[in-house]
């Protein structure tokens, strides 16, 4: 548990990013805006990839599936209902005529993401290893085979737009502050030492009374929450949403955002997630050609995603654990080293007198 | 619904299942050596297919030798890949080398559409593959009988190879125990590079077959039939070559099936279809129709 210090610290930090985003949306151009805001969304997404993937050692594919399945969720229920009678003609009479605000669109996106979860995970927590990452990435390919199909809901590969495009700043750090405080009292209480004991070791788990598929369950269920919500806020932000954005490449784009900021650690999540986002909006302007010294690179299209998938391959050679490890960031950290600079510091003094 | 619809459908599953199989195989020994799912196993194949389509392009040269010069530098470019990428990773963990392999799938899909471009190029096979037969009201082509016999014949070759060669004895060694054959003195390294070129080879191959049955090339088209032929694999118990050519039958069969019997409503499903017999299959059996039960490594 946190110390009545650590409780002010953690306090006066998120005052301090509340103060942080309001001037950045108050100075920053949209462009800019809209990269602060995906980052926020990326570590909703990667810290809910981090539960099962680095912490329980399920590792899943079917991300962007539970993405998908939030974002149709909170657009069905949030798009304004004359727009909806114009946009999709054929929805059943009781969804057509269900509008709902925001936050219980968010809501409803994790907890039907969640369902889902609950669906699947029942066969496929069964299996382990490889098996389970292939099952996962089928369910990826099912849901959007489905989206694709069923047109009376989804308009199918056309997509939905009119999206209410609420989402801002607030919206999405507020929620991201939410998810890491329900993460990480989850990971903190003895269901999260289960599911970390089943990552570990499930045989030695089992034998200490750990209801292993139980403790799975857990995980994923939740993790699969968190996927809804963030997609939901996700697809709000774009506005418009289509099977196709609900990919293999979005998938492994959070995969290895995980993978380079550290697989088992939130504070892993939340640098992956930021470094990832930002590079490849660096290197987007290597891609339409740009020129250098007189000389003219033409265009290069899927350059980003290629560099990305080098550094990938880098990281996973040469630093496996990727950046973060497990380390996780704490206050008593900080405290420890200050403490340490502090006793050095007269030690030092001492020595000269 | 009659008889002759039924075995037309069966004539085009065949040979649907035959490039799976050949594709599955690839997968399969690489998985039984190294635990590697290789990911990027699709996208050799599109190599194959565009080195294929370079020759009959620009050297106008006959089909076959375009398929033997594809299975060559696919096969090269399996072995560079295996060197460069997975090599550094040989005792890493399975999550570590399936991650990896993602990312060089990726890699090399968007290297494609930086050179080739994303454009789909038409890929024409001799005249002679389009011949359609007519026995009595069953109908096949040149092209599926070509696929179905070069499955056949490659099968044979492959199992001759692993039983009766030195170096495919040593591959089922390596398969069986990657340490105790390395103290036989068995050069792991060799064997490696061996079972990537072969599987390579063989999905170059498939790819020539599938882009000639579609007609149409481009460098993500390795993707999806990756991804089948691996379901495929695992289908039929990865780790084992007749395993892994009976779960491409299977699954060939199954998706052409169920889409021709099936209501036309539900033929967009076929994608689906594929994963959720994936799924059930590994319910009722986890370790595939002909495996024989993983051993935990520790």
């Amino acid at each position: 548990m946190l110390s009545r210090r650590d409780k002010r610290l953690t306090i006066i930090g998120i005052v301090v990013l509340g103060i942080v985003l309001f001037i950045l949306n108050q100075v920053m151009a949209d462009y800019y805006l809209r990269i602060i805001n995906l980052i926020g969304i990326n570590i909703i997404l990667v810290a809910s990839l981090n539960l099962t993937n680095g912490f329980t050692g399920i590792f899943s594919m079917g991300h962007a599936g539970f993405m998908a399945v939030g974002a149709y969720t909170s657009a069905l229920l949030t798009i304004p209902i004359t727009q909806k009678a114009a946009l999709l003609p054929d929805l059943p009479l009781w969804l057509a005529n269900l509008h709902v605000p925001f936050v219980a669109g968010l809501l409803a996106a994790g907890l039907m993401s969640m369902l889902f979860a609950l669906l699947i995970g029942y066969p496929v927590l069964r299996l382990r290893g490889h098996y389970l990452a292939v099952a996962t990435l089928g369910f990826l390919v099912i849901v959007r085979v489905v989206l694709t199909n069923i047109e009376s809901i989804t308009r199918g590969a056309r997509g939905i737009s009119g999206l209410p495009g609420v989402t801002n700043s607030w919206w999405i750090y507020g929620t991201l502050v939410i998810v890491m405080y329900c993460l990480w009292r989850f990971i903190h209480s003895s269901y999260g030492r289960g599911i970390m004991s089943i990552r570990d070791d499930d045989i030695a788990a089992q034998a200490l009374g750990i209801n292993i598929t139980t403790h799975k369950m857990m995980a994923f269920c939740i993790g699969a929450f968190f996927a809804g919500v963030g997609g939901a806020l996700w697809g709000d932000q774009m506005s418009v949403i289509s099977p196709n954005f609900f990919s293999f490449n979005q998938t492994f784009t959070l995969v290895e955002m995980s993978v380079i900021g550290g697989m088992g650690s939130m504070t892993g999540a939340v640098v992956g997630a930021a470094v990832m986002t930002i590079i490849p909006e660096l290197l987007r302007n290597l891609e339409v050609g740009i020129t250098i010294m007189g000389m003219t690179l033409p265009p290069l299209y899927g350059l980003s995603q290629l560099i990305l998938a080098a550094l990938v391959v880098i990281v996973i050679i040469f630093r496996p654990q990727g950046i973060m490890g497990r380390w996780e960031f704490s206050w008593q950290h900080f405290a420890r080293e200050k403490k340490k600079l502090r006793l050095q510091r007269q030690s030092s003094s001492e020595q000269e007198k | 619904m009659d008889f002759n619809y039924l075995l037309n459908q069966l004539v085009n599953g065949l040979s649907l299942g035959s490039v799976y199989a050949l594709i599955a195989i690839g997968y399969s020994i690489v998985y039984g050596i190294l635990r590697l799912i290789n990911f990027a196993h699709g996208d050799i194949l599109m190599v194959g297919v565009f080195a294929g389509f370079g020759v009959l392009a620009v050297l106008h040269a006959p089909f076959v030798l375009a398929i033997l010069i594809a299975m060559a530098i696919a096969a090269l470019f399996g072995v560079v890949l295996e060197r460069v990428a997975y090599r550094p990773l040989r005792y890493a963990t399975e999550e570590a080398t399936m991650i990896t392999s993602l990312a060089v799938s990726i890699f090399i899909e968007n290297l494609g559409i930086m050179t080739v471009t994303a454009q789909p190029r038409s890929f024409k096979v001799p005249a002679i593959l389009n011949v359609i037969h007519n026995w009595g009201s069953v109908s096949f082509s040149n092209m599926n009988l070509l696929i179905i016999a070069i499955t056949v014949i490659l099968l044979v070759v492959l199992v001759f190879f692993v039983t009766r060669t030195d170096l495919g004895i040593a591959m089922r060694a390596c398969a069986d125990n990657l340490n105790a054959a390395r103290l036989m003195g068995i050069n792991i390294n060799v064997v490696v590079s061996v079972t990537f070129a072969i599987g390579s080879a063989l999905a170059a191959i498939a790819g020539l077959m599938l882009a000639g049955q579609y007609g149409r090339i481009d460098p993500l088209m390795g993707f999806i039939p990756g991804l089948k032929a691996f379901v495929a694999a695992v289908l039929g118990g990865i780790g084992s070559i007749g395993g892994a050519a009976l779960g491409g039958f299977v699954l060939g069969m199954a998706e052409i099936l169920l889409v021709g019997l099936l209501p036309p409503a539900f033929s967009p499903y076929r994608d689906a279809f594929v994963f959720i017999i994936l799924i059930l299959v590994l319910l009722v059996r986890p370790s595939g129709l002909l495996g024989t039960g993983e051993r935990r490594r520790s």
